[in-house]
């Protein structure tokens, strides 16, 4: 098949994307008082601990601090909790995929789209916290866009991969949780770099893309430097390189899938 | 392929694999494997499976539990890929098959009248056009805004019915769903299609009733494990069915 006939059956879907971002959104939150608002309170409380633990008792007095923390988070919580539910998005949605024909692939990126657009409204937290302890607006900040988008693209790659996985091994997603806590402590959310940098484990940092959009939405929006270049290089193409492999292993596998779920 | 043909199944196989244990976690697999203990057991669901429907003929599949025909209704929907050969199919189809299955449990029926709709393919404004004819239809009332939970299956099978049947298609895929509901939306849905009957719609029909069958059938077939026996106008084809199951 062609590309123009790929991008003309996507978009004869756009609608149905529509409707499965709105049903994740809808019912993350149905049946919970606040809401919607949860996306803004879960963040800011999380800031609220980390800041109290590594602030207070092992002494950074950086009075910007809580916003680094803010970026650090709020990037890898949506790479986490976005690939999470695109592993599982092919199983949540078998009912469906044995009864209608619809491209497959719309059910993983629905997943990762409704994480996105949460992760979007709980910008409005590090918009508010960056006010309140007076983060200086300057023109670098819409540098932000590029690491964003890097790592939108990676986390679709990532989830491909593993929803096709977890179609055939269930503890997939077992593996994947673990495996998340240890990209989590290699990311840099709540340290600083430079003293694991001095113990000679540096090296963490340069193969791991989500560290890398997390430094780069940080120079862009906290400290209003340009971005580093290396690093939008380089997971740039992690990013793409992921996504192709991705769509490959789903493309040669989903006509199989049904016979799995 | 003709013209005036609506659905061309050509030589279709459907294979399966069959485990005795199914290994679905990586650890077994890998000491499966390593082990060299991974068997499968192949079984064809359909083999060699050769029919055309012409466009406007009604086609019912008669065949005993477990002879493919509900495979065979799902690869010509496209939902399952056939292992070898090739459905090709002209027009748009409204499967109704397993109606309510797909609904999201949590959604209300108002909420999943749009959600299945977009599944179905219809658009937004479409749905949004034909949203009281469905919740007349389906006569579920005020119960639209409960979430799908709460429904009876006799409620959700009907709501079902009546997103499906909204649009007029050009091949309509028909499972046992004339059996739905109650005796009062049975007439109703059999009603309806009849109407679409009446427009010349395409059909493919499974049931075990060959009543039914010879009823709103013009073409039948039958299946037995899987491989086609006997195909051609349905009285031909029912007299054979009667011997088969006697």
């Amino acid at each position: 098949m062609s590309i123009t006939k790929y991008v003309k059956n996507f978009l004869r879907y756009k609608y149905l994307l529509f409707e499965l971002v709105k049903k994740n959104i809808k019912l993350k939150y149905r049946r919970s008082y606040l809401g919607i608002m949860w996306t803004l309170i879960e963040p800011l409380l999380t800031m609220l601990v980390l800041t109290l633990v590594f602030g207070t008792f092992f002494g950074k007095d950086d009075p910007q601090y809580p916003v680094y923390i803010l970026c650090g988070r709020l990037l890898y919580a949506f790479f986490s909790s976005a690939s999470k539910s695109g592993l599982k998005s092919i199983s949540n949605n078998s009912s469906m995929i044995k009864k209608v024909y619809v491209p497959k692939y719309i059910y993983v990126i629905s997943a990762v789209l409704s994480n996105f657009v949460t992760f979007l409204i709980s910008l409005i937290v590090l918009v508010g916290v960056g006010a309140v302890l007076k983060v200086q607006v300057t023109v670098y900040m819409f540098q932000a866009v590029i690491p964003l988008i890097i790592l939108f693209i990676f986390t679709l790659g990532v989830s491909l991969i593993l929803a096709t996985l977890s179609v055939f091994f269930r503890d997939i997603e077992y593996i994947w949780s673990v495996a998340t806590m240890l990209i989590m402590y290699a990311s840099a959310i709540f340290y600083d770099i430079s003293r694991v940098i001095n113990t000679g484990n540096g090296w963490i940092f340069d193969i791991n893309p989500v560290y890398m959009c997390i430094a780069n939405f940080r120079s862009a929006i906290l400290y209003g430097t340009t971005i580093n270049m290396s690093y939008s290089i380089t997971s740039g193409i992690v990013a793409i390189v992921t996504l192709l492999i991705g769509s490959c292993m789903f493309y040669k596998k989903q006509d199989k899938f049904i016979l799995y779920i | 392929m003709n013209k005036d043909v609506a659905v061309h199944v050509d030589n279709v196989g459907m294979r399966f694999q069959l485990n005795h244990e199914r290994v679905d976690n990586l650890k077994e697999y890998v000491i499966k494997f390593l082990r060299r203990d991974l068997k499968y057991n192949e079984f064809w669901a359909l083999k060699e499976i050769d029919f055309d429907i012409k466009k406007g003929e009604r086609l019912g599949v008669l065949g005993l539990n477990g002879s493919g025909k509900s495979t065979l209704l799902k690869v010509v929907s496209g939902v399952l890929k056939p292992t070898v050969g090739k459905v090709v199919t002209k027009g748009s189809i409204a499967p109704l098959l397993e109606l309510g299955a797909g609904f999201n449990r949590e959604y209300t029926g108002r909420e999943n009248i749009f959600l299945y709709g977009a599944v179905l393919g219809y658009s937004k404004e479409f749905l949004e056009e034909k949203y009281d004819e469905i919740v007349d239809f389906s006569g579920l009332g005020a119960f639209i805004e409960v979430p799908i939970k709460n429904y009876s299956s006799g409620m959700r099978a009907r709501l079902g019915f009546s997103i499906a049947t909204v649009v007029e298609p050009d091949i309509l895929i028909l499972d046992e769903v004339l059996s739905v509901g109650d005796k009062k939306f049975r007439k109703k849905s059999e009603n309806k299609v009849m109407s679409m009957f009446d427009k010349g719609v395409t059909v493919m029909f499974v049931s075990h009733s060959l009543e039914q069958v010879q009823r709103l059938c013009n073409k039948a077939i039958i299946l037995d494990s899987g491989r086609l026996v006997a195909k051609g106008p349905v009285d031909e084809v029912a007299s054979i069915y009667k011997n088969m199951t006697e």
